[in-house]
């Protein structure tokens, strides 16, 4: 397995996340989105420390950035779709838009 | 060779369900896709010699995937997916755009001079990224730490029913809380 093949493996994953981000209505599938996303960037951190400087650690320490990275999305988008559904009854972005008026 | 084979599979698998996530219907259906294209990425993780980040992503995503079920039974308008519908807007112009991305990565990565290997992984990676976060990372093991802490406190700010100005009204000296029930001693 050659870094291109892992990296390649990461783009589609970012690619296919990006897609749900910018395509769903609703906030918590537009949230998986970004979850796929994340885990293409987890996949190219590690292929990149495994492939080119494995005797440095600091990839490794990029994977845990992103993993923390994915752990704070959702814990504060699940809080801002309960604070939004409180206060407009509203779980769509279309609809959340309406707020900044 | 059975790396290759694992590798293929679990690339496979993980882009596959990646595509299906935003295909079903079904709200818990998607979350389980969702769940076995992070637990791929796990795999692949732990395929590249990080076996302590890989079983992280693994039991993480796991836990993850299940608050999000529960979410989405919350919130989702169809959990089940018994009535079809589109939840979704400019999905030709997100296509094109994702294909671009896509295109451009693919470009980039197929022809980028990569540097070659420079070292060797130690018999214990873990071990090299805990003395890391313990040392030369320290400050970004502390501001992982402080920004997890902050959205402890953000997520209870901002999920909880009564905030300031529900308890005590627009002065801001107001001493006693407008609470429904009162506490504290001599209640």
């Amino acid at each position: 397995m050659s870094l291109e093949l892992f990296l390649l493996l990461a783009a589609a994953l970012f690619s296919v996340g990006l897609f749900g981000a910018l395509t769903q209505q609703s906030i918590v599938m537009l949230m998986m989105g970004l979850e796929l996303m994340l885990g293409g960037v987890i996949v190219g951190a590690a292929a990149v420390w495994h492939h080119i400087a494995p005797a440095a650690a600091d990839g490794q320490v990029l994977v845990v950035l992103a993993v923390t990275v994915m752990a704070v999305e959702m814990a504060v988008g699940f809080a801002v779709v309960t604070a939004l559904f409180r206060a407009r009854e509203v779980d769509m972005t279309d609809m959340a838009a309406e707020l900044k008026e | 060779m059975l790396d290759d084979v694992i590798f293929w599979a679990l690339a496979l698998l993980a882009v596959a369900a990646g595509v299906m996530v935003f295909r079903f219907d079904s709200m818990a259906r998607a979350t389980y896709a969702l769940l076995t294209s992070l637990l791929c990425v796990g795999g692949e993780v732990l395929l590249l010699g990080l076996d302590y980040l890989g079983v992280v992503i693994v039991l993480m995503m796991t836990i993850e995937m299940a608050i999000m079920a529960v979410f989405m039974v919350m919130y989702m308008m169809n959990p089940a997916g018994l009535m079809p519908m589109t939840m979704v807007h400019n999905k030709k112009g997100a296509a094109v755009i994702c294909a671009a991305v896509f295109a451009v990565l693919a470009a980039g990565i197929l022809l980028a001079p990569w540097p070659s290997r420079r070292g060797r992984a130690s018999a214990d990676p873990t071990r090299d990224l805990g003395r890391s976060l313990m040392g030369p990372q320290m400050l970004t093991m502390m501001t992982l730490g402080v920004a997890l802490f902050a959205t402890i406190v953000v997520t209870v700010v901002l999920a909880t029913r009564r905030g300031r100005y529900d308890r005590f009204g627009d002065d801001l000296k107001a001493r006693t809380a407008d609470d429904p029930v009162r506490g504290g001693v001599g209640r």
